[in-house]
């Protein structure tokens, strides 16, 4: 009876400590930084928000990062069914380096794609030649956007494919289908939920990205400069009113997304 | 058609992956081993390789200990209704949607030195904002989903059958955790680690705005290579760079190791 009793506390100060801690450190910080943006009111929110730089620092983000998102859709759902249906020399080491941007600190891939295709290396000057730029300029930030969020579709993509049943591919060719069709009629609706979902995690990941992103987009005020960037800024020139406001405008789109997620995956695991 | 798929797949990896990752190894190698050495020897990157190494570890200790918790909570708990369980689930996710900088904003907003829990430590001579304490927090709240995402498909594969059979014969519940349930879980739990471990060592964004990147005082690896890059000195860059990278390829071969373990 006495060891009962003491389990019991025991199990009771644990649940309290894990339960506090999980309060503490994720839903604490996002209430602060809603209250701390409305604090006085919604005057201040308001010309944060309405500052030019600041609305075009999103709109900008939210653009690249949709242009981001459209390439990884592609070549992520091409890559997961390379790496899933074809047999080939280095299959399974290409499926281990899928996973490379995640293990990879984003500041390093940021640098990465300064040295490569920066003003004194050989892309940046054949580009530069050619009459456009890179680095310091959009395409950089979509690239580094592109970089971070690889591995999202394809790992979305992959378990569909892997689960699929081949018999309705293949009944689909019998009954005298083109290749085209089949994947258009057959195999896209299957892996559709795993586009979606991938693609929007790929989204709001590159809504938020910072550390790839800050080293090659040059920062130009209302030109290459995105959201996380300038919520940077705002919080090194002592500005944290404009830094939560951007920030609550950023994170209620992400939130929405990640909702959007969590729909489509329950509604798939109900089925 | 198919020979196509593979050639495009092949060329998009080695242009978006591999290029890159020789590019930083050559690029450490310009000046030869001794610029390498010697930009790797400067103070401050020894500094910030140890500053990041203590945050790697005591994230990783943390995190593993409340993140297996709070996935057994969540799975098992009976006194929590299943309502409160499938907001809690939400909420774990939360942290993935945050974009680091915001994360580390969070911090500053509610303890920095300015704020009424900043001050009170500040008074007791505990500093949060701009030192260790508070990068530690910034880290913890970007890779909290980690280790519980990895754990809570386990737990619910495997069923409560085998734990409630334990207990009905009498173990105790620590007993029950480390015969029954440790045994299932572990390779999640390594994976996990691993997961927690890669994603502490590259924080960036959330690290740069709690810690101020004081040099030899707050600086990590990653804000070290963010510097040196802001001071044109890519040499050094580079070789911190090229020490990441390196980690970086060693947790991902653990990685694909402990998913081939965790798949049996």
């Amino acid at each position: 009876m006495n060891l009962m009793f003491r389990s019991r506390w025991w199990s009771f100060g644990f649940r309290s400590t894990v339960m506090l801690y999980f309060v503490v450190l994720i839903v604490l910080p996002i209430i602060g930084i809603y209250t701390q943006s409305f604090s006085s009111g919604w005057e201040p929110f308001w010309s944060s928000v309405s500052d030019p730089l600041a609305w075009k620092s999103v709109l900008l983000t939210v653009r690249l990062s949709v242009i981001a998102t459209a390439i990884n859709v592609l070549i992520g759902t091409m890559i997961g069914w390379v790496l899933i249906r074809y047999k080939f020399w280095g299959r399974s080491i290409l499926n281990s380096l899928v996973d490379l941007p995640f293990a990879l600190p984003t500041a390093v891939g940021g640098l990465m794609i300064l040295l490569l295709l920066g003003p004194n290396s050989f892309v940046g000057n054949i580009a530069g030649r050619l009459g456009f730029e890179i680095v310091f300029h959009e395409p950089a930030i979509v690239i580094a956007m592109v970089f971070v969020t690889f591995p999202f579709v394809i790992r979305a993509v992959q378990p569909l494919l892997e689960e699929m049943d081949k018999s309705e591919e293949e009944a689909a060719y019998t009954m005298g289908a083109s290749k085209l069709r089949t994947f258009f009629q057959v195999i896209l609706p299957a892996i559709l939920p795993g586009i979606i979902s991938g693609g929007m995690l790929a989204f709001s990941r590159s809504l938020a990205e910072f550390g790839a992103v800050v080293l090659v987009a040059g920062n130009i005020p209302g030109k290459t400069l995105i959201a996380s960037v300038f919520i940077f800024g705002e919080v090194e020139s002592d500005n944290p009113q404009g830094a939560a406001s951007v920030s609550i405008l950023l994170l209620t789109l992400s939130f929405l997304i990640l909702w959007i997620v969590n729909a489509i995956q329950s509604r798939r695991a109900g089925k | 058609m198919k020979k196509l798929w593979i050639t495009l797949t092949y060329l998009v990896f080695i242009i978006l992956l591999i290029i890159p990752l020789i590019r930083i190894f050559y690029g450490s190698w310009a000046e030869g081993w001794e610029g390498f050495i010697k930009a790797l020897s400067r103070p401050q990157s020894l500094h910030a390789l140890q500053m990041t190494g203590t945050i790697v570890v005591l994230v990783t200790l943390i995190n593993t200990i409340f993140g297996v918790m709070l996935a057994i909570y969540l799975v098992r708990a009976t006194w929590l209704g299943p309502r409160i369980k499938q907001f809690l689930n939400s909420l774990v996710d939360l942290p993935f949607a945050v974009s680091p900088v915001i994360g580390g904003l969070m911090i500053v907003l509610l303890l920095g030195p300015h704020t009424v829990i900043g001050s009170f430590f500040e008074d007791s001579g505990f500093k949060v904002v701009y030192a260790l304490p508070g990068m530690v927090l910034a880290t913890l709240f970007v890779t909290f989903p980690l280790m519980v995402r990895e754990v809570m498909p386990v737990l619910q594969e495997i069923g409560s059958q085998q734990e409630e059979a334990a207990s009905t014969l009498g173990a105790y519940s620590w007993y029950t955790f480390w015969k029954v349930t440790w045994p299932a879980i572990r390779w999640g739990v390594i994976y996990g680690v691993v997961l927690t471990v890669a994603r502490s060592m590259g924080e960036f964004g959330a690290v740069l705005v709690v810690s101020g990147n004081i040099m030899n005082k707050t600086q990590t690896a990653t804000t070290l290579v963010y510097q040196d890059v802001e001071n044109f000195n890519v040499l050094a860059a580079n070789s911190v760079a090229l020490v990441l990278a390196t980690i970086s390829i060693a947790l991902l071969l653990l990685m694909e190791w402990a998913k081939k373990r965790k798949g049996h």
